[in-house]
């Protein structure tokens, strides 16, 4: 379990990195938290023959709150930072929620927020609360910068709209709408084992209780992160009853994602556990929404 | 036996080296000029080897040599029969040992190939991915009821079929009572275990020093005496010239007891070619097709009660996975076979077995080692039965229970040893008394599981009884010195995974000698310091090894006293050992210090006399006529989440019977690690191969092991009942927490489950298998 030879560089600056990845394009990676792109290449399965590190590059970390505005977080965040930072405690409780879910502490304190979400694993987690925080992220290439939409993002199987010499560099979530509620709910086998199924979903209210607006975002469902369409449209303009909200999960299960079976969960238990934790979380959504 | 030192629940002498990192492990061996191995294995499950074109890999720079099966001359020979048959009757056994590298043909994925030799791991690692096997794929053999179809692919051609062994052993007329059975109950059960993943992973370090024509070979293994035997046959050198040393190794459960592995021959012999060390450190990705597993067995068991609830007879016929090469014989079948019948006292039983050769890697024992699928049968097939008669499942045990005074107990069918199989000694009912008043059985069932039923939590208990043959032969030995410093030095043959030995018989040993525990210092696992013995496994340390230490231990005693009663001027029987002094009773003044007595039995002028040995030094060994059986009850409370079929633990105890223990803490460790890892067995590990024999989940992403927080606590509670079978009284405990969980499991989540009326006749469970086995009769219906 080595990984075969390659180049290694460490630079200091995001424009250095950007001017590598133009030179390098296909060829290199770069390099956040290393870790789910460390052990691919133990097993051989990724041989990239550049490696551009970014953990030197001090400009990426970092958390900004404005005031009414979104939030703003440096692709190489690190994910402790974000399960320990007052700000995403204030502004992104979701996102602080979420963070306990992934891996280890030992893992969070290596493992990136913009790692996690170029990556593209369907199990993850941070894909999936991108989407349902309506996420924007900034990509850099040398020359150029643009904002994507997390639903624009995921294109399939690990892959995203990411070009060859583009890097992700900001993640900026919008503030959420007053009356809103969330939740996350997952099933692991064990604790901090990707999910069998997970959901993540937002719930905001208007004066009169009526659903205004849904989020509700699937992992381990899909190829990517799984957005439950008619289940949102089902919650639009309706008071979320206890049967709505199970005519949501049931409709998320059965209509809105096409499961796959794997060694740890056939379609037909991946089914069932999306129904339940839609249900679980849309409820508790409404639940922090009312307060 | 309780007494200062025997008995004492002693902080463990090896704790501070291994705790602060200064331990040796085979992988902290650095030797100048070493050069370091990694092997190709095979991608496919069966295939012919068509040719093997490694040019270009030579060519990398650093890589030294190369050798593929055709380059290992007179060298490339199958290993050895580890475990030669039983003498049981009628008995087929058609033995295949692995090969050093596969030659023409490969039988399991991850078979090594070719062996490549580097200046480092990468650099051969590199060169690996550069060796093109030119492969002929063969269908593969997976499905053990496959294996003997008249079409299956057949893995050694000179077999003509896959049949490894085929063993019936009967005790008293089955087929005869059959008729006279109130009830007969019959099922199918599927026993399925997975890899042991000992934290640390093999090693070699091999150092051929051609100067003094002396090899050392650092290796992660269970049994370095006969590894040094073996090798220096192989190898055409004298057993002097092989030193084989075991460190410290993080983990054996069996399968790094002696297996002769591949790895194991070539280093030795790589290093002699180039005259240079050699390193090889096994790593996670080899270790799930490289080391040896457990696996499955599918029984077809039959039991016939009376009324009442009297077991008259169990018929089993089962198959067993040996995977493509059967080196270690059929010890893991026997087990099951011979651990089957229990605690009970049962007149007849008919066990059939055939064990199949697979497309998969080796089987053989893993703690537990069979034993856990026969005590599956027999506990599942008495809860149905106490279903079916409407009887307790706590009372259908009890009335079958071996009574204390038919030991000992003959159970007339032959053990692993090849000694019949005779349970030494035992007392089963207080074990079982003990396990109801931990678990508070009465209260859980009348009381707390309905409360917690009414309120819709799904709660449920389980209680199984077990045992475990222990300690068997042939033998160990030891030696033990009294140094001139006082210190007490002991060298024995065995090896040491962790289990606690350096403390456990330096406990032995402080006994007979009046020393402090910490003041004696163990050796073992060098064939440099003990020459003779057998190895770790068979949860056999203590009681064989330990009764050798204490054997030893007797003697320098015996010499201590002699000596001392000379120089006192005072009767042997006067004397007493205490704090490392030889003095007079009541006269504690009139001592001399056990160091002092060395020195004087040392002397280095004048004259001795005739006949005299130097210093206070015996050797001693012990061969047990056979094995000792341990026995045990475990319970537990489980809380089953039916919107995700997620398992909690709620409560977890042990009643243990090991005879005299010697320490109770080292015991319930042992205890506690062997119930995590019969958990994994239960619920979270699997070796799932698909249909081409490829294993889907070789890593730990994908192989779940029990972490700290899906373990609980075991609470233990202990019943000592003496082996007569060895001066110390002791039985093995190595194994014995990981053997009942299965059937305790598949109890609990049964009962918890109650009103979706599933029989779960199967282990590992998962989470997605309990939706299944929930929703299958709601589907039929
Ligand atoms: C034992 C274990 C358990 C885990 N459990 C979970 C879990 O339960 N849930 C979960 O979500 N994750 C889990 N992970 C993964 C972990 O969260 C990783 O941190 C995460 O997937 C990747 O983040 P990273 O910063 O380590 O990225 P890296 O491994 O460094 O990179 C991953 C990929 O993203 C690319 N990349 C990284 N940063 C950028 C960027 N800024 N722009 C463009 N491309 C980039 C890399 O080139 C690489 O291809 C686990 C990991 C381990 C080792």
């Amino acid at each position: 379990m080595k990984p075969a030879p390659f180049l290694y560089f460490a630079p200091n600056s995001l424009d250095e990195a950007l001017l590598l990845l133009a030179q390098y394009g296909d060829e290199g990676k770069v390099l956040a938290g290393g870790q789910s792109l460390i052990p691919t290449m133990n097993f051989r399965l990724a041989q990239p023959a550049v490696l551009i590190d970014l953990n030197l590059i001090a400009e990426l970390f970092y958390v900004r709150a404005q005031a009414d505005g979104p939030l703003h977080i440096g692709a190489m965040t690190r994910q402790r930072t974000l399960e320990r930072d007052p700000l995403i405690a204030a502004h992104a409780p979701l996102l602080q929620a979420t963070m306990p879910h992934i891996a280890h502490p030992q893992i969070r304190n290596r493992g990136t927020i913009g790692g996690s979400l170029a990556h593209a694993d369907p199990a993850a987690e941070l894909p999936a609360v991108a989407l349902a925080l309506n996420a924007q992220l900034r990509l850099r290439s040398q020359h150029n910068e643009r904002w994507v939409a997390a639903r624009d993002f995921y294109r399939g199987l690990f892959t995203t709209a990411l070009a060859a010499d583009e890097m992700l560099v900001e993640i900026a979530l919008p503030s959420l709408p007053p009356r809103t509620g969330w939740s996350i709910q997952e099933m692991a086998r064990r604790h901090g084992d990707y999910a069998i199924v997970g959901v993540a979903a937002t719930l905001t209210l208007d004066e009169q209780g009526r659903c205004t607006q849904a989020t509700l975002a699937l992992l381990s469902v899909g190829e990517g992160p799984v957005q439950a369409q008619q289940a949102i449209k089902l919650l639009q303009g309706e008071l979320p009853t206890p049967a709505l909200l199970a005519a949501a999960a049931a409709t998320t299960a059965q209509i809105d994602i096409d499961p796959t079976a794997d060694i740890h969960a056939s379609v037909a238990f991946r089914r069932h556990l999306a129904q339940v934790l839609t249900r679980k979380a849309l409820t508790e959504a409404f639940e922090r929404a009312k307060r | 036996m309780t007494t200062r030192y025997f008995g004492q629940p002693i902080k463990r002498n090896e704790d501070p080296r291994l705790l602060t990192g200064q331990a040796l492990f085979t992988d902290d061996v650095h030797l100048p000029n070493m050069l370091h191995v990694a092997f190709l294995r095979s991608d496919y499950a069966h295939a012919h080897i068509r040719s093997i074109n490694v040019s270009a890999a030579q060519a990398i720079p650093g890589v030294v040599a190369i050798y593929t099966a055709d380059d290992l001359g007179d060298y490339w020979r199958p290993g050895p029969l580890l475990v030669p048959p039983p003498p049981v009757k009628d008995l087929i056994f058609n033995p295949r040992m692995q090969v050093p590298l596969a030659k023409n043909k490969v039988r399991h994925v991850g078979e090594p190939i070719v062996v490549i030799v580097a200046e480092s791991r990468y650099i051969a690692e590199d060169a690996a991915q550069q060796i093109f096997v030119d492969f002929e794929p063969l269908p593969a053999v997976v499905d053990i009821e496959k294996a003997l179809a008249p079409d299956a692919p057949v893995i050694h051609p000179d077999l003509a079929h896959n049949l490894n062994a085929h063993v019936i052993q009967r005790k008293g007329d089955y087929a005869a009572i059959r008729d006279q059975a109130a009830v007969l109950i019959k099922r199918r059960f599927l026993y399925d275990r997975g890899t042991a993943a000992a934290m640390e992973n093999r090693g070699i370090v091999a150092d051929w020093d051609a100067k003094n024509e002396q090899l050392t070979m650092w290796d992660t293994t269970q049994a370095p005496i006969p590894i040094r035997n073996g090798i220096a046959a192989m190898l055409g050198l004298s057993e002097r010239q092989v030193r084989v040393v075991a460190p410290f190794i993080g983990g054996g459960f069996g399968p790094k007891i002696m297996m002769f592995y591949p790895e194991e021959v070539l280093l030795p012999w790589i290093s002699m070619r180039l005259n240079r060390p050699v390193k090889w450190i096994e790593d996670r990705s080899e270790n799930f097709y490289a080391t040896t597993q457990e696996r499955g067995q599918v029984h077809e068991a039959e039991i016939a009660l009376t009324r009442d609830g009297r077991v008259l007879g169990i018929h089993d016929l089962f198959l067993h996975d040996a995977g493509a090469y059967a080196p270690y014989g059929l010890t893991v079948a026997l087990n099951s076979q011979c651990t089957l019948l229990g605690q009970y006292d049962v007149p007849h039983y008919y066990s059939e077995f055939k064990a199949v050769f697979t497309n998969k890697p080796i089987v053989t024992p893993y703690r537990g080692a069979g034993r856990q699928h026969g005590v599956f049968v027999m506990e599942r097939l008495l809860d149905i039965a106490a279903k079916e008669l409407g009887i307790d499942r706590v009372e259908i045990r009890r009335r079958n229970l071996i009574p204390p005074e038919k030991f000992p107990y003959n159970n007339e069918i032959i053990y692993q040893d090849f000694a019949p199989l005779i349970y030494d000694s035992g007392n089963y009912a207080p074990a079982l008394d003990k396990a109801l008043a931990l678990i508070d059985y009465t209260n859980f069932i009348q009381t707390e599981q309905p409360r917690l039923r009414a309120e819709g939590k799904l709660v449920g208990l389980g209680l199984v009884t077990y045992v475990e043959g222990t300690g068997i032969g042939p033998y160990e030995g030891a030696k033990v010195t009294i140094e001139t410093s006082g210190r007490v030095s002991v060298a024995t043959g065995i090896g040491t995974q962790g289990q606690g030995h350096y403390t456990v018989f330096a406990q032995v040993v402080a006994e007979q000698l009046g020393v402090n525990v910490e003041n004696v210092r163990l050796v073992t696992g060098d064939t440099a310091e003990f020459y003779w013995g057998a190895g770790t496994f068979a949860s056999r340390g203590a009681v064989v090894a330990g009764n050798a230490i204490h054997a030893a231990a007797v003697k320098v005693r015996q010499k201590i006293l002699k000596r001392a009663s000379e120089d006192l001027e005072a009767a042997e029987e006067d004397l007493e050992l205490v704090d490392g002094t030889v003095r007079v009773k009541g006269s504690p003044s009139t001592a001399i210090k056990l160091g002092e007595l060395a020195a004087r039995l040392n002397p280095l002028r004048g004259a001795v006399k005739p006949g005299a040995e130097p210093g206070l030094e015996a050797t001693d060994y012990f061969g047990p006529e056979r094995g000792a059986t341990a026995s045990g009850v475990h319970a537990m409370i489980v809380e089953v989440d039916p919107e995700t079929m997620q398992v909690e633990i709620k409560k977890y105890i042990a009643v243990h019977d090991c005879g005299v223990v010697i320490n109770p803490m080292i015991l319930e460790g042992q205890i506690q690690g062997g119930v995590a890892q019969g958990i994994g067995n239960a619920f979270y590990e699997q070796l799932i191969f698909d249909e081409n024999g490829q294993l889907l989940n070789a890593s730990f992403m994908d192989y779940l092991l029990p972490t700290a927080d899906t373990v609980p606590r075991v609470e233990m509670d202990h019943v000592e009942t003496r082996s007569p079978l060895n001066p110390l009284g002791i039985k093995g405990a190595g194994e014995a927490g990981a053997i009942p969980v299965g059937p305790l499991f598949a109890q609990a989540v049964e009962d918890a489950l109650i009103g979706y009326n599933i029989e779960i006749l199967e282990i590992p469970l998962s989470p997605n298998r309990l939706f299944e086995l929930v929703l299958e009769p709601q589907q039929g219906s």
